[in-house]
């Protein structure tokens, strides 16, 4: 049970986060806020509930490795980690810009806290494991959490990685998917049908869980689980909303590649102040 | 020892040594560790060696993961797999984020032999060389590949390194080689033209430049490009003043290869005349690796009539 004051400051955050999003987008005038916004709680709950990390010290030994295998998600991460304390809050802005540490995906090199660059979907699932292999050489207790699409999922790397994460026993490996349902070209039932996704994981020898991606307490029982998992890894399917926390946004299409416009982004900066309890929208 | 050597034995031999050296080496492969010899490896240290099974792209990006956490990596399979299959995992997953990997392919070229064009490379280095923060090296003998591979895991950041399949001569005696990334090795000394060769084509390009002057009366150097990236621009410059003309020899299509590399630096700072011998920009096909040599001139009659052919356009 996550504290109802815990959970209000759990959901203001989450807003400001997608706020961030929307407004990072729309003056770069490109990225991708659809399936930023819906990965956005996922990312709330492990960066200001979860992970053991700290922005004075991104480098600590005895830190959790977050990987975003959905490189598209950058928005979401960035806004993350600067109202987490990484980088300042009015650098979100350069997003996509010339000479910006905040490239249109993420990159480890430019970024401390970044723990890998990805944006070419498909690999950061391999790359999870071979950082899984590395701790569990070492002995150490660190732990792995890594968010995938689930678009992504049609990547046939992807389909490898399960293999040698279910092989190599990465119980300290935890990957959520983000299953909003819809990918550039469509609705993935429609596009490439990936269900039964569940049957598929557990087919694969993973722990499955399913929950709410946008239900912070599921979130939060999700991870007990899966830390309690022994001898393989977990995968929690989080279903999820594109576009989630803007009414007009929500399971639109033409949201994932592409920015509110001038008139969009006051609407959506209305509604998310409007959720945190304040008015006015800044930039 | 004898005067021929496996690179691909030698490279298990590297790894070992660095294996006792250094806990932080880890070494990857992919179905291919009776081949490429790194099962060798495994043996000595079984927890330090992970096999990615018939995923190449699963075994790179996990050999990208173990970096990311520190560990010296050694990724290894065939050529044609490991940079063809994997080249965006390579280029993405490895190169951008400028990771501690080396790959490190065995079976390359077209003296792979009897499996045919479906497992020779001969775009490998192509493929590698214009990959941003990537270095290649093609080391020419057993010897010189041992020492590479002690060298590629001293220094951070990705390597390519091209061994081959068969037992070839050795080029060097035993403690005179020394490899040095970014350099050249004059192996001969000439004036009329310098054969510029990598790979199984340095020792082949040193009869040919005996055949060249006894029965042509022709002075032929032979250079070693062992490091094709970072390239030696310094030497080949002097090469190209000293003797006008160049062959490059790689056991390679022409297209992209070393002998282009070399192209690179003369075209902009030395221009001469260089005849390229490597494989015309075809597919391989089965067959013994010394007749699949001779089909493509790939031995010291090739390079001796690429050797006339360019000193008639000096």
């Amino acid at each position: 049970m996550i504290a109802e004051k815990q959970l209000k400051d759990l959901h203001d955050i989450s807003s400001k986060i997608r706020k961030h999003i929307i407004e990072m987008t729309h003056f770069a005038k490109s990225g991708h806020p659809g399936g930023s916004m819906s990965v956005t709680d996922i990312i709330t709950y492990l960066y200001f509930n979860w992970l053991n990390i700290d922005p004075k010290n991104p480098k600590k030994e005895d830190r959790d490795i977050f990987v975003l295998c959905k490189g598209h998600g950058a928005p979401a991460l960035y806004s993350a980690m600067a109202v987490r304390g990484f980088f300042p809050e009015e650098e979100l802005k350069t997003l996509r810009q010339l000479g910006s540490r905040l490239q249109g995906h993420p990159d480890m090199k430019s970024i401390p806290g970044i723990e890998m660059s990805t944006g070419s979907l498909g690999q950061g699932l391999s790359v999870s494991v071979g950082m899984c292999l590395a701790l569990k050489l070492d002995k150490k207790k660190n732990r792995v959490y890594a968010v995938m699409g689930d678009g992504e999922l049609q990547e046939g790397q992807v389909w490898e990685a399960m293999m040698s994460a279910a092989h190599y026993k990465c119980d300290n490996l935890c990957v959520f998917i983000d299953n909003n349902k819809q990918q550039i070209d469509g609705n993935i039932a429609d596009v490439m049908g990936i269900e039964p996704l569940a049957d598929k994981f557990r087919a694969f020898g993973w722990e499955v869980l399913n929950i709410n991606g946008h239900d912070f307490e599921q979130i939060e029982d999700a991870l007990v689980m899966a830390d309690k998992v022994v001898g393989k890894p977990t995968v929690i399917i989080a279903d999820t909303v594109k576009g989630k926390g803007v009414s007009f946004m929500e399971r639109q299409l033409c949201f994932h590649g592409a920015p509110c416009n001038d008139e969009q982004k006051v609407l959506a900066c209305i509604e998310l102040d409007k959720k945190m309890g304040v008015c006015g929208c800044q930039m | 020892m004898s005067d021929v050597a496996a690179t691909r034995d030698y490279y298990a031999k590297a790894l070992i040594a660095l294996g006792k050296k250094n806990k932080n080496v880890v070494v990857l492969d992919a179905d291919l560790s009776g081949s490429t010899r790194t099962e060798k490896f495994a043996k000595e240290f079984p927890d330090r060696f992970f096999n990615a099974g018939i995923a190449e792209q699963d075994c790179i990006g996990m050999s990208a993961g173990l970096a990311c956490m520190g560990k010296t990596v050694f990724a290894s399979s065939f050529a044609m797999f490991l940079t063809g299959r994997t080249w965006e995992q390579i280029r993405n997953s490895v190169c951008y984020p400028k990771l501690n990997v080396k790959i490190c392919a065995t079976h390359a070229g077209i003296t792979v032999g009897e499996d045919g064009a479906s497992h020779q490379a001969l775009e490998d280095i192509a493929l590698m060389r214009i990959l941003p923060n990537m270095r290649v090296i093609v080391p020419a003998d057993a010897l010189e590949a041992e020492q590479v591979i002690h060298y590629v895991a001293e220094q951070p950041g990705p390597f390519y390194v091209r061994m081959s399949r068969g037992v070839t001569p050795l080029v060097y005696k035993e403690g005179e080689c020394d490899f040095q990334l970014g350099k050249n090795k004059v192996l001969k000394e000439g004036t009329d033209l310098t054969i510029m060769a990598c790979g199984i084509m340095v020792k082949i390009a040193l009869e040919a430049a005996e055949v060249l002057k006894n029965e042509h009366n022709i002075s032929a150097a032979v250079v070693n490009v062992a490091s094709i990236k970072p390239i030696d621009e310094d030497n080949i410059c002097k090469m190209a003043s000293l003797t006008g003309a160049f062959v490059a020899a790689e056991e390679h299509t022409i297209y992209g290869g070393m002998g282009s590399a070399v192209a690179e630096v003369t075209a902009k700072k030395c221009p001469i005349p260089i005849e390229m011998l490597g494989v015309m920009g075809v597919f391989g096909e089965s067959g013994k690796p010394d007749d699949l040599l001779e089909k493509h001139s790939l031995n010291v009659a090739g390079i001796v009539a690429k050797a006339l052919a360019v000193k008639s356009r000096k």
